[in-house]
């Protein structure tokens, strides 16, 4: 077995990439020590603070100040991308960030609000590695989540369905697992659940709540939301259901059920703490397989992260950034719906493959694009606004890699063969190590190991 | 070894065996093929177009009675029938609707209607109900569906630099092409060309790296394909210097030169009109009749519109009522317009909406758009709806 390549795959896996130099020095680390190390960088969290207003408490009145808030909060979205990218980019909580990530997609939400899209990112954040059900019920009262949801709506007498459904279907039990009444019964008890629009703060509005018996799963009594939370969290198919979807996220697309019911067994047991359970998967023997390695297509997300902490990119106009996400499928806060993005192969089709072989060449290569990704339906509104047909396109990446640091990185020996090793998480093909070793120059040699189908998996 | 030769050696051994089976589907065609090849085109209004200012109904006072200052003059409108006309801005289309080339179907849209943008949308390009997430498209799932002739990207063609949701299925999607002569030159750049010739055959495994080569193959012949079947072709006709007039050009080239591709993307941007919605709409339809107009009169001269059949969506309507800012919010049912030389029912294809019983303020949908979707996919595309909407929609009869 080989012992730096298992390093080097738990920090594709745990986190966004290994560098050169660091790899070269944790070679020799067992899997146990080099978790350890993980997780003690992810014990910093760095909250996102760059909003500091709620555009919902501006009410503006005449057409300027409508125009202004408009105007705000679509600044306020690329600020808040442009932010959270640097800081996945930048951070040594690598660990904490990746699963910041996976919750951000797991309570995929968008709802209008920048400053709310930033409050629960920055939950995610603080229960990243912490408890399941502490960070399910924080998300769930959140402005952001009862804006997005419609629980506002949810009242005595005339429940909205939609919060209790999506609850169940999509954030601990899955389909199939619940009944139309359990949606219909619990979707009483979480009438009352709702936020000021005076400071935007939660709030539990008795006068709204429905406090007769609820049958819910087989049991009835005057339940409140809590109350409903508890029993979906006591059930093992809510492990069962989150450990299947982290096992996609981090070890392979097709679910081993044997794994995921080892890893449900370790989160249930520990009341749903999530720093076990990944520590559980990270040193699994199944963890390091051949199977699992190398074949996890990258998020864009991932890719440009990668890229970005490889290469130290700065960018000039980060509105690029924004474009990258958009050309490849994933802009960040905005996912295609309240299930997420469904990742894998869906975020390869012909173009966005294209885009992902020639990003890496105009980044590392002050290249010019063409492409600019379509609008985000939330920018829509924008466009008309500012009687745009579509957004400004930048042409040119204006980005800024430090070759010098990474070329530092490599010992003067290190083969080209070695140097595309490294890069590629499968095995190298010998058409790539032929060009590779043909290639003029070692920039040319770097840029076209990472412009190929292989870079694409981690 | 220099890289010509390098190339000469492994050609025998991986390419030679590999490329055919790829490129193969394309030779296969036989020229006869091509006539009678029927097209969809779609056309993408982004942002919630205004339905009731778009085909205006004037015949009810109740239009203006809640349109103080947006409602559309009288005089202006293009009357159609004694109720509906059309925004003075789509005076283009007038021409082709009295051909018989138009159809107006009213008040299209689904049960427990979403007011979002993004949701809604979603809902339209995935074909879900509304309490129902799909991760595919309903282009793409028709291309998923057992359809000859449907295992090539080009089947499917949005006019854009990315790919629409609505393309995308499980196991096949369509593909993105703005240009094809860039589309072209970007994937015969030396080192992608290599990649793609001298792959080891374990490339293309079911696993994810052989999905990722498999799709670089496909993309790399499909633009081939595209780049040799349409680079001589020269659309005869003007089109207006808009966007929509170029992607629509574009469209006109792959279905003259013979492309075989069943089903054609397009999008508009710009009509979340809450503000100051009289000239912002009247701009964009404006850019959106005059590019169909030019789209069809150009199908009709190459004799190709009889094969040819575009749909018009855009997520929502808006509420019957304007706001305070001299524009509408989102909201529900829209009206959808359809186009071809071969219209079983032109016209106005229903009753104008009804702008009295409204639920909260919004027009009450009277067809879900998945029955528009079952007509295309039962009388056009010929595949059975029940395969791509997950049930049997009863569709309609404007084909």
């Amino acid at each position: 077995m080989n012992n730096a390549r298992n390093i080097k795959h738990l920090y594709a896996r745990a986190g966004f990439g290994i560098r050169f130099e660091d790899l070269h020095d944790h070679e020799n680390w067992s899997v146990k020590k080099a978790v350890r190390k993980l997780f003690k960088a992810s014990e910093n969290q760095e909250p996102i603070t760059i909003l500091t207003e709620n555009l919902d408490l501006r009410h503006p009145v005449t057409d300027a100040e409508k125009a202004k808030s408009k105007d705000d909060s679509y600044k306020q979205g690329i600020d808040l991308n442009n932010t959270w990218l640097k800081q996945l980019s930048e951070t040594d909580a690598q660990v904490r960030e990746k699963m910041t990530l996976f919750w951000h997609n797991h309570f995929a939400c968008i709802c209008g609000n920048v400053f709310y899209s930033q409050q629960i990112n920055n939950i995610e954040r603080a229960n990243a590695l912490g408890n399941f059900k502490t960070l399910l019920l924080q998300v769930s009262q959140t402005p952001g989540m009862l804006l997005f949801l419609t629980n506002q709506q949810n009242q005595k007498g005339h429940p909205n369905e939609n919060f209790a459904r999506e609850l169940m279907e999509l954030f601990t039990l899955g389909r199939g697992h619940y009944t139309e009444q359990d949606v219909k019964e619990s979707a009483r008890a979480f009438t009352g659940w709702a936020y000021s629009t005076k400071n935007a703060e939660y709030t539990f509005t008795p006068r709204v709540h429905d406090d007769g018996i609820k049958t819910f799963m087989g049991q009835s009594a005057n339940f409140c939301g809590e109350d409903i939370i508890d029993m979906i969290v006591a059930k093992k198919q809510t492990a069962i259901f989150i450990c299947s979807k982290l096992y996609r996220f981090f070890v392979n697309d097709v679910p081993d059920m044997g794994h995921v019911n080892q890893m449900a067994d370790v989160f249930y047991n520990a009341n749903y703490e999530i720093k076990p359970l990944l520590e559980y998967v990270f040193t699994a023997d199944w963890f390091y397989d051949d199977k699992n390695i190398g074949n996890l297509i990258k998020s864009p997300i991932d890719l440009l992260v990668g890229l970005n902490r490889q290469f130290y990119v700065s960018y000039q106009n980060p509105m690029v950034l924004i474009q990258f996400q958009r050309t490849l499928g994933q802009e960040l806060f905005h996912p295609p719906n309240v299930a997420g993005w469904p990742g894998g192969k869906s975020w390869i089709d012909s173009s966005t493959l294209m885009y992902r072989m020639k990003i890496p060449s105009t980044i590392l290569n002050a290249g010019v694009i063409d492409f600019t990704g379509k609008a985000n339906p939330e920018d829509e509104a924008y466009l008309a606004f500012e009687k745009k047909q579509q957004l400004n396109v930048i042409k040119k990446v204006q980005a800024q890699p430090d070759w010098d640091k990474f070329l530092k990185e490599m010992p003067a020996d290190t083969t080209r063969e070695q140097m595309a090793e490294f890069m590629l998480e499968p095995p190298i093909n010998s058409t790539t190590l032929y060009e590779v070793q043909n290639a003029p120059d070692i920039k040319t040699a770097v840029i076209q190991i990472i412009s190929t189908p292989e870079y694409q998996l981690c | 070894m220099r890289r010509r030769d390098f190339l000469r050696n492994t050609a025998l051994a991986s390419g030679a065996l590999m490329i055919p089976a790829f490129l193969k589907p394309f030779e296969a065609f036989a020229a006869s093929d091509i006539s009678g090849y029927k097209n969809l085109v779609i056309i993408q209004l982004s942002g919630g177009n205004d339905g009731l200012n778009t085909i205006i109904p004037f015949g009810n006072d109740i239009y203006y009675q809640k349109r103080k200052t947006i409602a559309i003059n009288q005089p202006d409108i293009i009357k159609l029938d004694d109720m509906q006309g059309l925004n003075p801005n789509l005076s283009a289309l007038k021409e082709i609707y009295d051909q018989g080339w138009m159809s107006i179907i009213n008040s299209v849209g689904y049960p427990n209607p979403d007011r979002s943008h993004f949701r809604s949308m979603d809902i339209w390009q995935t074909a879900s109900d509304s309490n129902q997430f799909l991760s595919t498209g309903w282009i793409g799932r028709y291309l998923d569906s057992n359809c000859q002739n449907c295992t090539n990207p080009y089947t499917a063609i949005e006019v854009d630099d990315t790919l629409s949701y609505a393309m995308k299925g499980a196991k096949l999607k369509g593909i993105a092409v703005q240009d094809p002569n860039k589309l072209y030159q970007t994937t015969r750049e030396p080192f992608f060309k290599d990649l793609v010739h001298e792959h080891d055959n374990v490339n293309l495994n079911e696993d994810n790296l052989g999905y990722l080569y498999k799709t670089m193959i496909e993309t790399y012949s499909s633009a081939d394909y595209i780049q040799q079947t349409t680079k001589t072709y020269n659309v005869g006709c003007d089109y207006p210097q808009t966007n929509l007039g170029g992607q629509l050009k574009m469209v006109s080239k792959f279905i003259n030169s013979g492309l075989q591709t069943r089903v054609y993307y397009v999008s508009l941007s710009g009509f979340d009109t809450h503000v100051g919605q009289q000239n912002q709409q009247g701009r964009q339809l404006k850019i959106y009749g005059d590019a169909v107009a030019a789209f069809i009169k150009d199908l009709k001269q190459t004799g190709k519109l009889d094969d040819t059949l575009v749909m018009t969506f855009s997520e929502f309507g808006r509420r019957v009522e304007q706001n305070a800012s001299n524009g509408t919010d989102h909201g529900t049912a829209n009206n959808v317009m359809i186009f071809g030389g071969k219209l079983k029912k032109a016209g106005i294809y229903n009753n104008a909406p009804d702008l009295s019983q409204l639920d909260n303020g919004d027009l009450k949908y009277q067809i879900d758009f998945r029955d528009v979707y079952a007509t295309l996919l039962d009388k056009w595309l010929n595949v059975n709806n029940s395969l791509i909407l997950n049930r049997n929609f009863a569709g309609l009869n404007f084909v």
